[in-house]
């Protein structure tokens, strides 16, 4: 295939768009562009990515209202042909309340928004986002949310495991939002939906505090030039 | 809207489910018991819906209600709902 081009979704309230673009347009240097909610073809595209913010002020539940807008049926196609959908932060909690993922994001434990570099452990390398990190090299990658308190039930959290879906998790010690077996990112069962609560896209040069987010990128766009 | 069609005033209640911790309702909890007040056991935050709706033909009001709930009000991963739907002379 030819070069991937990657729609960085714009849903009402976002407020990371401009991050992720920057991160793979700009940084990683691939064609990306943004595509607003209302959107209603992905066509021309080959991932989707959405960022972080306050989609819809974050009424009702997060994610909840962001869930129905018109290109989440384009993103849900693209989850349903195996194409890669990520979600950082408010993404992973549209693609939670979409049934993409399991689970659910609750309010942390401590109350508080936490913005942080988190302390972050890459659970599971084999997947087409973490191919090019080592398992469980330990990484630095911000977040900041106040709603990422990762809940599933026992039952999911056992398939979760079995099925090796746990991609990312905080550090012993450093869970920054009481999230249950210290979970930070997931994949769907068939492993091209990510979400996760720290910010990738934020972490893509070295200057500005990390640079660990890149072969995040690198993985991604390595999955889908193979 | 026609004046013979029924109307509802429907009133939804959102909880988080047992198993979930909620954090926000341990801390007013918390509050209530340094205010001096005895024999709180629990609190528990959830959500209140007041909703006016009105007869569409063909359609129960309790089927609309529960897909609402289903799809946008709870999200079923770690809420439970209850409703009650009263007939509105409005």
């Amino acid at each position: 295939m030819s070069a991937p081009r990657f729609a960085v979704i714009v849903f009402p309230g976002s407020n990371c768009d401009k991050d992720l673009l920057w991160a793979i347009q700009t940084v990683v240097g691939v064609d990306a562009e943004f595509v607003r909610h209302d959107a209603t073809s992905l066509k021309g595209f080959d991932a989707a990515m959405l960022p972080g913010g306050f989609s819809y002020g974050d009424y009702l539940r997060c994610g909840a209202i962001a869930r129905f807008s018109p290109v989440m049926e384009e993103v849900h196609r693209f989850a349903d042909e195996g194409k890669p959908v990520f979600g950082t932060c408010n993404g992973f909690q549209i693609l939670c309340e979409a049934g993409l993922l399991p689970g659910a994001l609750l309010k942390n434990t401590s109350l508080r928004f936490v913005c942080e570099t988190a302390e972050v452990e890459v659970a599971n390398n084999e997947t087409r986002f973490t191919s090019h990190y080592e398992k469980d090299q330990r990484l630095r990658i911000p977040v900041a949310h106040a709603e990422g308190r990762y809940t599933v039930t026992d039952e999911e959290l056992e398939e979760l495991t079995a099925n090796h879906q746990i991609a990312f998790r905080y550090a012993k010690g450093h869970n920054p939002n009481g999230s249950v077996d210290d979970i930070a990112g997931v994949t769907n069962k068939a492993g091209n939906v990510l979400g996760m609560m720290p910010h990738p896209e934020r972490a893509v040069e070295a200057l500005l505090g990390s640079a660990d987010g890149l072969p995040f990128f690198s993985s991604l766009i390595a999955s889908m030039t193979a | 809207m026609p004046t013979s069609s029924k109307n509802y005033k429907v009133t939804v209640y959102v909880t988080y489910k047992e198993s979930v911790l909620d954090p926000q309702g341990q801390a007013v909890q918390g509050a209530i018991t340094r205010m001096g007040y005895e024999g709180i056991d629990t609190v528990r935050i959830g959500k209140y819906f007041e909703i006016t709706a009105h007869e569409v033909p063909g359609t129960p009001i309790e089927q609309t209600v529960d897909s609402i709930c289903d799809k946008l009000l709870a999200n079923p991963n770690m809420e439970t709902y209850r409703y009650d739907i009263e007939e509105d002379a409005r």
